[in-house]
């Protein structure tokens, strides 16, 4: 009992240690002159890329050019700049590559609107396939004589099925 | 035509299957650099060998340009550094081309001993500390090597090292061109 007990206690405490690491990323102590800023550049670095690790945000990263940018990103705030001007100063150095959200451009037209296009492409071939059914049904419709021959052969089918059914249960038993 | 619709999905797959196999090799380092086209920015820093000497874009501009980003913590950068050598004393680049290096946030001291162990390439060192230049000029790492023209604009932005394939395939035509421009005015 005590052993179960001992067990459970230290599965969760790694469970827990584990969880921390992984949520640990790298800080810098930062001062901010008041909330707002600390709440923009907490969302800024997330939505800028580290540009040597590239599936990484300024704010995961620990690499040595996403400190240097996370530094510059703070002293760019601190100067009272506007968010498109941080943003601005960034691509101009980095390109758009740093945007995780990339900006409307000729060359992200293909990113922005090509799911919505593939969506419009399937409709419009749901509807295409939709709309040809009632055609092919009309044309599979029975005529009446057709009905009369479907009905006869129902009928002896079914004495057929009966007449099997009971040797069946002759067999059975 | 009927064969052909019942064969689409299969072209389809296989033609996305050669567009993605295509990804596996591209190399996601290779970005187009932002500043390609634009003209150097502006600095004001020392040189790596004399912290008294202040460089400024002035003593960059009026030659052919190779500003070659590098530092002792950099393995590729020893790896690169012979074929620097080569390059400083190619007779027939020489009276053209006019190889600078930034030294990217490094130590002093042991980048002055680098200097003087491996052969010093470089007319100067800029003594980039902090990465303030390199923060302009979008460096993420080195070695990284960029080609200024004449006029001081960026032509070209190469991560990586180089050696002499690369210099063939990269950096050879474009020299080759700004020197002919200069040439023409």
């Amino acid at each position: 009992m005590l052993n179960k007990i001992l067990l459970i206690v230290v599965l969760t405490v790694t469970a827990l240690m584990l969880t921390s690491t992984a949520n640990a990323s790298p800080v810098e102590t930062f001062e901010f002159r008041d909330e707002v800023t600390k709440v923009r550049f907490q969302a800024l670095s997330k939505e800028l890329r580290c540009p040597k690790c590239q599936n990484q945000n300024l704010a995961d990263s620990n690499s040595p050019i996403a400190e240097d940018l996370r530094r510059e990103l703070y002293e760019l705030l601190q100067q009272g700049k506007a968010d498109s001007e941080i943003v601005n100063f960034m691509v101009s150095r980095y390109g758009e590559f740093v945007l995780y959200r990339p900006r409307v451009s000729s060359i992200t037209y293909i990113l922005w609107f090509g799911p919505a296009l593939l969506i419009l492409i399937g409709v419009i071939v749901v509807i295409v396939i939709l709309r040809k059914k009632p055609a092919v049904k009309a044309d599979l419709a029975l005529s009446s004589q057709q009905q009369d021959k479907l009905q006869q052969l129902l009928e002896t089918n079914k004495e057929h099925a009966s007449q099997n059914l009971n040797t069946d249960r002759k067999d059975k038993e | 035509m009927n064969k052909i619709i019942r064969f689409l999905p299969l072209i389809l797959v296989i033609a996305l299957g050669v567009v993605l196999y295509r990804g596996l090799s591209l190399n996601p380092q290779d970005m187009p650099s932002a500043l390609v086209g634009k003209t150097m920015p502006e600095f004001s820093l020392v040189t790596l060998k004399d912290d008294n000497k202040t460089v400024t874009k002035a003593d960059l501009v009026g030659d052919i340009v190779l500003l070659n980003v590098w530092a002792t913590w950099c393995p590729t950068c020893k790896y690169e550094h012979p074929y620097l050598l080569e390059l400083a004393n190619d007779p027939q680049l020489k009276p053209y081309v006019k190889l600078y290096g930034i030294n990217y946030k490094d130590e002093r001291l042991a980048a002055q001993q680098w200097l003087t162990h491996y052969e010093d390439p470089y007319h100067f060192s800029i003594f980039d500390e902090e990465g303030t230049l390199g923060l302009d000029l979008g460096v993420f790492g080195a070695p990284e090597t960029f080609v200024i023209d004449h006029h001081g604009v960026i032509r070209k932005r190469f991560a990586g090292a180089i050696d002499t394939r690369v210099w063939r395939k990269e950096f050879a035509p474009l020299i080759k061109q700004l020197i002919s421009e200069k040439t023409a005015g």
